[in-house]
């Protein structure tokens, strides 16, 4: 539900990322990494990004997102996993001391981005 | 030309949110971020809670909406200091963001406080996401929602130390599998405390004024 505050931090942060020597720069491409756990719907992502950066220099531009799959794994016996459902009980040792290790991101990674005319 | 940023798109919440932590250190001030979904409670628990914990424990309260001073007015009743957030002034937020939080908090004299609690904006989604320099969370999930709300909101679930299942006076009239909900949040968070409680009859409150004490006497001695 707040996609909209976060396509303008994604713009802030990606503006402020463009190299200052680039003349005219125009951005292709913003790679962002979304957790499958991130309280962050992609495709209202999307849409609220595509609003947003209209008259910028990331209007037009590409927001691809990866999506993060939930990983865990067991505090007790080590073992790890891949969760397809919000379950974090370990299938060996029944145990519920489970670290999340991925399905929380929300990162922008790189910005891809060139000379305009 | 590719240009790595690696950055977390949050950073500057969690960068205000560090700041609060800090602040709310020095004042020795132990901060709980009550979550829920609209209507489950919470501003109904905290009217019955925090003169139960007086004399120990002095509070404050900070309560965010989106839109009306009800709740304040409701608590303020309770004696303790209350501020109002109405987020429609920073946008209809669906979240109390840090410095937000951080803002209010100023304006509340904290000597003599221990604990301040944060009546999030209801939404079982977007608070989780928003760290407010909080010490300890807790959800509210009341029984007329369904059994399956931890499992369709895990991240809220994941995230908080404790829940409160509450509204547990409407049991006789409704459906509801009290044994479903609890096994469903422990698959979620296996050592989670789960207090079943009424804000009506106050039923299952000792254990949760006991729990609340604790953590603050753990913080602030
Ligand atoms: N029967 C019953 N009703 C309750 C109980 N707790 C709250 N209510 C009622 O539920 C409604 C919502 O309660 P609030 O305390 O305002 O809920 P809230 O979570 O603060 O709501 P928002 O701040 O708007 O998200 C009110 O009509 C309360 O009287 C309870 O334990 N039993
Ligand atoms: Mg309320
Ligand atoms: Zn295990």
């Amino acid at each position: 539900m707040h996609e909209m505050g976060i396509a303008l931090e994604i713009i802030k942060i990606a503006v402020d990322s463009i190299p200052a020597n680039l003349k005219n720069p125009k951005v292709e491409r913003i790679n962002l990494k979304v957790g499958k756990l991130a309280a962050v719907v992609p495709d209202s992502l999307k849409f609220c990004f595509e609003v947003a950066s209209k008259d910028t220099a990331l209007e037009g531009s590409l927001l691809h997102i990866e999506e993060i799959p939930v990983t865990a794994r067991c505090i007790n016996c080590g073992n790890s996993w891949t969760a397809i459902k919000p379950v974090f009980i370990c299938e060996k040792c029944d145990s519920g001391q489970v670290d999340l290790l991925s399905g929380r991101e929300l990162d922008i990674v790189s910005i891809e981005v060139e000379e305009g005319a | 030309m590719e240009v790595k940023v690696v950055k977390k798109v949050l950073s500057v919440n969690d960068t205000m949110a560090h700041q609060n932590r800090k602040y709310f250190s020095d004042k020795k001030v132990f901060v709980l971020n009550m979550m829920s979904s609209p209507g489950s409670g919470k501003t109904s628990i905290l009217e019955k809670t925090v003169g139960r914990l007086l004399p120990e424990i002095n509070s404050a309260i900070i309560v965010g909406d989106i839109c009306t001073t009800n709740d304040a007015d409701r608590l303020a009743k309770t004696g303790v200091p209350v501020i109002q957030i109405c987020t429609d002034d920073f946008g209809g937020d669906c979240h109390l963001a840090a410095h937000i939080v951080g803002n209010a908090a100023s304006d509340l004299d904290l000597d003599g406080v221990q604990l301040l609690i944060v009546e999030n904006v209801g939404n079982l989604v977007c608070p989780a996401e928003f760290d407010i320099g909080e010490d300890a969370r807790v959800v509210v999930l009341s029984v007329t929602e369904g059994e399956d709300k931890p499992l369709k909101y895990p991240l809220m679930f994941r995230v908080c130390d404790a829940a409160l299942l509450n509204k547990t006076d409407l049991l006789p009239y409704l459906d509801f599998d009290r044994e479903a909900v609890i096994n469903n949040i422990r698959q979620i968070h296996s050592d989670m405390p789960v207090f079943e409680v009424s804000a009506k009859t106050q039923d299952g409150f000792p254990a949760w004024i006991l729990w609340l004490k604790k953590q603050v006497e753990k913080k602030v001695g």
